[in-house]
């Protein structure tokens, strides 16, 4: 049993970091946030340059193939540094899909230019607020044409194509949906972005009046697949979730080192320790947790649906847990502008719902559980 | 490389315990488990399951093999301890073997190890803890009992607090002081001592359920002899701190996953209060579902920790968190058990469980009418109280973290 990133892999995240620290400072990710730009496409590029955005897609489609271990290494410093780029949807959920259930023909049309950073992908869920449900799809599909209404679209006003949820039939249940793959520049594509609590990952309601589309997978699946690519995603999304925490943490904790009150660090005062000890500790667990989806993740084990449904809960957790208490540490300084605190906090609050909300993920824990105890 | 998988022959390791739990593990010893009401299992029984698995050679599997360890990988232990928890065996006195041998083991002379060690695995010495004292409980270092040298001896004076299971022991591994000069942590010695010597005194502590199994320990001019020392005059600090990392970082999750799959399973025969079971009341089976999630939690670190050791790490830090999260859980387990429990009996029967010692106060005498669920439920929720207070109370593990892990 080993629980840890190999030597070459520890070697990809010191390569990473470097970069991004280089390259995706906070001033970088508040050109973003004060409406500079609607992504850092330096990062973008020299990711790509890197070989980093095709990592865990295969060389035959113009990745590097080193595997999704390396994948969830590069996600850990995505959100260490609160990287302004498309990274989760194009990579983890629309380049994952893809490699699961696209065609032959479709893996070749977009994994080789994803790889090479020239286009950005998406998946379109979101019809209403509230956890999505099958019966909440409305989105329509006739002939080969898709009318109807998404909102939330990660990266809704930079993706060039999008993965949208929709289905064949006017029910509610699973029956009828599908996977269906839109050129976002088509005409009928009618794009409107929409502010979130982090600026610094775009969002936007997308429309589609009939507008044509391609299948992705089988038609009556598309939900079977969406569920299995949100374990897989929230996963990944989790490693960033421990890369900020850990990072709002240490900005805390040199903070506290830092900051005199009554001619003391006010790191010596144990009301301030033992706040900073429980982030500490939520941090801890919850990278064990995601070690284990990794594991999980890359050998396809059974267990991916419970570890994942544990590790986006626990990751959800530290983060917030982390990001508010860096900005009580920093007392009043916490609560400007200025200081860096709200970056991870704002971070942390979309990352909390842009998967599903906890609910919905301790209900998925709740129904794995069921099934694990029910075959044991 | 990351691999979690379990290979061939652990898988044949664990048919190996199995067959053994299912052959040795007797109902007697079983029943010990079942109605323990704290961390302590019943004492007698106890010594019996350690005299089943040391014939085994299995009493003591994390020594060194040249003192009876079984020299088993990480995930060897790991089974171990997860199909006698499975199996429903209760745990036995972890004070001479996991916590007392492992001092000796690191820091002890030859004689020590070759007269201890085979005789805390026979149970001929069975040890109790004396570090803590009426004025030095979390600020152990603060601790004053006096040994004066004499020549060969030490004579001893003052007494000695919470020391479960002094009235069973003979012998006890103490905390004293042998140099008031230096700072608090420099002048105190490992000193091992026969609870039959003259000058010593054992008085019961009754806990808040009305059971005996701590005690107090006076010292009048007892006399040690220098031999006894483990590790360096003025340096038992250092053993101590070594000896306290092995008892923070301890299997906290197969129990605590065994005890979660038996709440499930008896909240399945239970009615709830709008739902014909209560397993299927949406808030209680959230709940159950959150521990659950904190135990998957807690068991993936500590593996995690497991293999860290088992690659010549020392627990740390990871024991600290450990400490924390496993007596967090253990307490909201005991508190969703009492739940539950709550809607089939309200007694409160000591004496009707085999807890860790005596019942001094028990008020009832009438045949008892509860399941054995429901009926350790009060006991082990009243128990579990002591669990964030000992063995360094959990807002000391949390100075500790800040400390060691976060540099404050």
């Amino acid at each position: 049993m080993n629980f840890d990133f190999s030597d070459e892999q520890k070697q990809l995240r010191d390569q990473v970091r470097r970069f991004l620290g280089e390259h995706c400072t906070t001033k970088h990710v508040r050109a973003v946030l004060e409406g500079k730009h609607k992504y850092d496409r330096n990062v973008w590029r020299g990711l790509a340059d890197l070989g980093l955005l095709g990592i865990a897609i295969p060389e035959e489609y113009g990745g590097t193939g080193a595997g999704h271990l390396e994948l969830c290494v590069v996600a850990e410093e995505l959100g260490r540094a609160l990287a302004p780029i498309p990274y989760s949807s194009t990579i983890y959920l629309a380049a994952e899909l893809l490699l699961r259930v696209g065609t032959e023909a479709q893996k070749k049309q977009f994994l080789p230019k994803i790889a090479a950073g020239e286009v950005i992908g998406t998946v379109a869920l979101v019809e209403s607020m509230g956890d999505p449900t099958p019966a909440s799809i409305r989105t329509i599909v006739q002939a080969g044409r898709i009318t109807g209404h998404k909102t939330l679209v990660p990266e809704g006003e930079i993706a060039d194509f999008a993965i949208i949820v929709g289905r064949e039939n006017s029910l509610n249940d699973e029956a009828g949906i599908g996977l269906y793959l839109v050129d976002l520049k088509s005409d009928g594509v009618h794009i409107k972005p929409v502010e979130t609590v982090d600026p610094t990952r775009n969002h936007a309601e997308v429309t589609f009046t009939n507008v044509p589309v391609e299948a992705l997978g089988n038609i009556g699946e598309g939900w079977m697949y969406l569920n299995a690519a949100l374990d897989r995603a929230a996963v990944l999304v989790a490693f960033e979730q421990i890369g900020g925490a850990d990072r709002a943490l240490e900005i805390g904790r040199d903070y506290a080192l830092d900051r005199m009150a009554f001619g003391r660090q006010i790191g010596s005062f144990q009301a301030i320790k033992h706040i900073l000890a429980d982030m500490y500790v939520a941090t801890t667990l919850a990278r064990s947790n995601a070690y284990y989806g990794a594991w999980a993740f890359s050998t396809n084990a059974a267990e991916l649906g419970e570890a994942a449904a544990n590790v986006r809960i626990s990751a959800t957790q530290a983060y917030q847990l982390c990001s508010k208490n860096s900005i009580h540490v920093h007392g009043g300084m916490g609560f400007t502008w200025e200081y860096d605190c709200h970056l991870f906090y704002r971070r942390s609050n979309l990352l909390a719902l842009s998967l599903g909300s906890l609910t919905m993920w301790e209900n998925r824990l709740i129904d794995a559980m069921c099934k694990t105890h029910a075959a044991a | 490389m990351m691999d979690i998988s379990w290979s061939q022959a652990e898988i044949a390791f664990q048919d190996e315990v199995r067959t053994f739990l299912k052959a040795n593990l007797t109902d007697e010893v079983r029943a010990a488990g079942r109605l323990m009401t704290s961390v302590y299992t019943d004492h007698e029984l106890s010594m019996k399951w350690q005299g089943i698995l040391a014939k085994k050679g299995w009493a003591a599997p994390g020594w060194p093999v040249a003192y009876g360890g079984c020299g088993w990988t990480t995930t060897q232990h790991y089974i171990f301890a997860r199909e006698c928890a499975l199996a429903g065996a209760p745990p036995i006195s972890p004070m001479g073997l996991r916590m007392c041998a492992p001092g000796l083991i690191q820091f002890g002379t030859q004689e020590q190890k070759d007269y201890f060690l085979p005789r805390i695995i026979s149970g001929e010495v069975f040890f109790c803890q004396g570090y803590s004292e009426p004025n030095s409980g979390s600020d152990l270092a603060s601790l004053k009992m006096a040994a004066r040298r004499e020549g060969d001896e030490f004579v001893c004076n003052g007494s000695k607090i919470w020391t479960t299971h002094a009235n069973v022991a003979n012998w006890i591994f103490c905390l004293v002081r042998t140099n008031q000069q230096d700072k608090p942590q420099k002048g105190i010695t490992f000193l091992l001592i026969e609870m039959d010597r003259p000058g010593v005194e054992v008085r019961p502590i009754v806990s808040l359920t009305g059971e005996h199994l701590q005690n107090e320990v006076f010292f009048t001019d007892v006399r040690v002899p220098v031999k006894n020392v483990v590790g360096k005059i003025d340096d038992g600090w250092t053993v101590a701190k070594y000896v306290l990392e092995f008892e923070r970082g301890g299997a906290y999750t197969p129990t605590q996953r065994v005890a979660l799959e038996r709440i499930r399973d008896f909240a399945a025969t239970i009615p709830g209060d709008t739902t014909a079971r209560l397993i299927d009341e949406p808030v209680f089976a959230t709940r159950l579902a959150r521990l659950f999630m904190h135990a998957d939690a807690l068991e993936i670190f500590e593996l995690r920790t497991l293999s860290a050791i088992s690659s010549g790490g020392s627990p740390g830090a990871a024991s600290s968190v450990m400490k924390i999260m496993g007596t967090e859980l253990e307490q909201a387990v005991t508190e969703l058990r009492l739940d539950a429990a709550a809607r089939l009996s309200r007694e409160y029967r000591p004496e009707a469980c085999l807890p860790g010692g005596p019942i001094l106060y028990p008020h009832a005498t009438a045949p008892v009418a509860t399941p054995t669920e429901a009926l350790v439920a009060p006991l082990r929720y009243f128990n579990e109280r002591a669990a964030t207070i000992y063995a360094g109370s959990n807002e000391i593990q949390r100075n500790i973290l800040a400390k060691a892990a976060l540099g404050l």
